[in-house]
């Protein structure tokens, strides 16, 4: 029941219950929305509840501090508490199959990659959300679409992508002649050679983690012209473009690379770039806002601000093409939970322009959209030159287990990191062919 | 039944008492309850039964079944039989963690035992400052196996590795030791963490066993011209002898079923070179759901710890028989 008191104390608030509901209601809000807002309180299934929701710790912690604040605002408008729990990303596929089994855990979690596909059945129809979304703010990227779309049922909402790039030293690069970023991977041999015998290396982790070893590892072989599976999805990863993938990882390696990288997790490149041990990595922008937001600390050789010498480049081309990986994220709601339907609602008021706008300014482009409506975002205009690049990024990604259509048999085959250990496999020395046989006969084992 | 206590038979001054035959003094039922030994043991077992039960017995044989479906997360799955078992034993991954399994565990129980032996004849002397020494040695083992490891992994690090700064500062390298991006040099790392971390053990456990080991046989011997070797071959070790089986069988259950140390180290890597049956079996079963097949590569551990198990504690009876 809802007393005076309780009616003063709600108006005081930052964010009144109110507010927090017209922002669903206004974009298009489900009845069950709009009725809450008439009745001026919040939902009654709502009193007393807890909603935890999971997430990996983001690259750039600001995030997480501006998402907590949301909580904060949606527990005082929801009359339920709202509870953000941020863990390792590498730890978050054994967390949901824990919660699975248990049948107990969070009511929310975050989904990387394609994981909806191997997760569908602990998972709730998002569909209704998912058109909401997309009358929202358009249609949803390729990758954010094929990742979540599990036999036409979507089983996550969209939330972001993660655009990856490569960040590289100007300077470094202008030391041994070359103008600009290489634009094919022979071109990249060629510089990343010179650059390792000046000390500076590329840096590329071909670890079992879970973003930049995948986003330089199925990109290298889709751009050799080597895939996966066929378009029926049975296994067609033995191929003349992937031996010459390996072939090139090979030798990339060993001239190019700082050769530790196979002991790297995702972390890793961002430390020895910020250390001036590589001069250049496939990451997200995180790099480079971590240089711009410690440019006090963070100097290049010369003592400037290291930021002033760090640019953006996409992944050369290949003789089949410039593909690249762009990890999307999605929020699955949990069969199990016994606040579903709470956790809907949060989840639209959450992925709403208004909120989900502040987390994204506050991102600074490390996290863009899952539709090209964020690509109009004023953010773009004002921010700097060299994160210009991630706003239109993630249009050229494709999706684990192409040429076959997205699938759960795709995610098996990325949990087990097998197209990211057929190249580590070339650049510990394993013949190229051999490295492709083992991965075909993995594959074959989850494809046919 | 009534008694004559005085008087003759018929008497009148005799009198009758009534006493208290033995077989009709039965305890009460309370009292039969209580003094059943058969019951209080029961009782008392009931507790560790139970926590066995529901803590041990449940797992393994729900770790059984599972082996025997093809149960992934979220499908409940049917039974399959041996086929996780088969699929287990032909994939190229699970050989290289089974090989390394037995590789890590002998190579760590040897280097604990050789270490924790030495450890434990110097503590077994007399020293000043022996007590804070006995303490410090045991801080390896104190400290959670994840934060320690972790340390490591920083001492490891591919690019900031404080041993290849140390070796290349004092000249004994040139280019930084690949420790965790090379599978040799990682299986290496591994066993040495867990060398580091299981020795205290071995310590503490066999310096337990010396000190109940009377000195006058060592002073005997040592009358009798015995030097240092050999009053320890044929005076201390065969009175170590039973104390260390029980340690070593200790240490290889554990090292065989060594999770966390590789988990944080190498993950498992570079490329599963250093992969080992549990993370392996973490790896199929918990990060990509495959329940069924998770569950067969663990239950490879326990035919060979069974047998090695039971191999040391035949040897450790015909110890005690002799």
């Amino acid at each position: 029941m809802t007393t005076p008191e309780h009616e003063a104390s709600v108006d005081a608030l930052n964010v009144s219950r109110r507010v927090f509901l017209a922002g669903s209601a206004a974009a298009g809000a489900a009845v069950g929305l709009e009725g809450i807002l008439a009745a001026r309180r919040a939902p009654a299934y709502a009193q007393g509840t807890r909603l935890n929701i999971v997430r990996w710790v983001d690259f750039i912690p600001a995030c997480d501090v501006e998402l907590k604040r949301q909580a904060g605002d949606a527990s005082k408008a929801l009359g339920a508490e709202v509870v953000f729990e941020f863990i390792n990303a590498n730890d978050l596929q054994a967390r949901i199959t824990a919660a699975m089994q248990s049948g107990a855990g969070p009511d929310i979690i975050q989904m990387l990659h394609n994981w909806p596909h191997l997760y569908a059945n602990g998972l709730v129809d998002v569909s209704d959300l998912v058109a909401w979304q997309v009358k929202e703010q358009g249609p949803l990227y390729h990758q954010s679409e094929a990742n979540v779309k599990v036999g036409g049922k979507y089983l996550a909402l969209p939330h972001g992508i993660v655009p990856g790039l490569i960040a590289y030293r100007k300077s470094w690069l202008d030391e041994i002649g070359a103008s600009a970023f290489p634009k094919t991977y022979d071109e990249l041999r060629e510089v990343g050679a010179k650059l390792k015998k000046k000390g500076h290396p590329i840096g590329q982790t071909l670890g079992h983690t879970f973003g930049d070893a995948p986003g330089w590892a199925y990109p290298l072989m889709w751009n050799y012209g080597g895939m996966e599976t066929t378009k029926a999805g049975k296994t067609a990863i033995d191929s003349k473009g992937t031996v010459e993938a390996v072939k090139f990882m090979s030798a990339f390696w060993k001239d190019a690379c700082d050769e530790g990288g196979l002991a790297w997790d995702d972390t890793n490149n961002n430390r020895a770039f910020l250390a001036g041990e590589i001069s250049a990595s496939l990451n997200g922008a995180s790099i480079y806002i971590a240089a711009k937001r410690g440019q006090d600390k963070i100097k290049d050789d010369k003592g400037e601000p290291m930021v002033r010498d760090i640019q953006h480049a996409r992944l050369p081309a290949g003789p089949a093409g410039s593909w690249s990986y762009h990890a999307a994220f999605a929020h699955g709601v949990m069969k199990y939970g016994k606040n579903q339907k709470l956790a809907k609602d949060f989840l639209k008021w959450l992925h709403g322009k208004e909120q989900f706008g502040k987390w994204f300014q506050v991102a600074e482009g490390f996290s863009i959209g899952s539709t090209k409506f964020w690509e109009q975002h004023p953010l773009w205009s004002t921010i700097d030159e060299p994160m210009k690049l991630f706003r239109t990024a993630a249009d050229n990604s494709r999706v684990f287990g192409y040429a076959g259509p997205p699938s759960a048999k795709a995610t098996e085959a990325y949990s087990k990191y097998i197209i990211v250990d057929m190249f580590a496999k070339g650049a510990q020395g394993m013949k190229a062919e051999d490295a492709v046989k083992w991965a075909s006969e993995e594959l074959k084992k989850i494809y046919g | 039944m009534k008694k004559s206590i005085a008087g003759g038979s018929g008497g009148a001054a005799g009198m009758e008492v009534a006493l208290p035959h033995p077989r009709t003094s039965r305890p009460s039922g309370l009292t039969r309850f209580l003094e059943s030994e058969r019951l209080l043991a029961g009782m008392l077992l009931t507790p560790t039964v139970l926590l066995l039960g529901v803590f041990i017995a449940y797992p393994f044989v729900m770790g059984v079944w599972l082996s025997l479906t093809n149960v992934s997360v979220g499908n409940p799955g049917e039974f399959v039989g041996l086929k996780n078992f088969i699929k287990a034993w032909n994939d190229s991954i699970f050989r290289t963690a089974f090989y390394n399994t037995f590789f890590y565990t002998f190579w760590a129980t040897i280097f604990k035992l050789a270490l924790g032996m030495w450890l434990a004849l110097l503590l077994n002397r007399h020293f000043r400052g022996k007590r804070i020494v006995r303490a410090a040695m045991l801080l390896p083992f104190i400290v959670p196996t994840v934060l320690s490891t972790f340390a490591w992994r920083w001492m490891f690090d591919p690019t900031f590795s404080v041993l290849n700064w140390l070796l290349y500062q004092t000249g004994f390298i040139t280019t930084k030791l690949p420790f965790l991006s090379d599978g040799t040099y990682g299986m290496w790392c591994a066993i040495v963490v867990n060398t580091w971390r299981g020795m205290p053990f071995f310590a503490i456990s066999l310096l337990a066993g010396l000190q109940t080991i009377s000195p006058d046989l060592q002073e005997a011997a040592s009358l009798d011209g015995a030097n240092g070797w050999h009053r320890f071959w044929h005076v201390t070790w065969p009175l170590l002898k039973p104390v260390t089986l029980v340690v070593v069988v200790f240490s290889i259950i554990q090292t065989f079923s060594d999770f966390q140390l590789i988990y944080v180290l190498t993950g498992g890597g570079p490329a599963n070179a250093t992969h080992l049956l549990a993370t392996y079996a973490y790896q199929i079963g918990v990060a990509t759901g495959l329940l069924g097949e998770g569950a067969a590569v663990s239950l490879f551990m326990l035919p060979v710890l069974f047998i090695v198990v039971w191999v040391q504690l035949r040897y450790l009876r015909r110890l005690e028989g002799a």
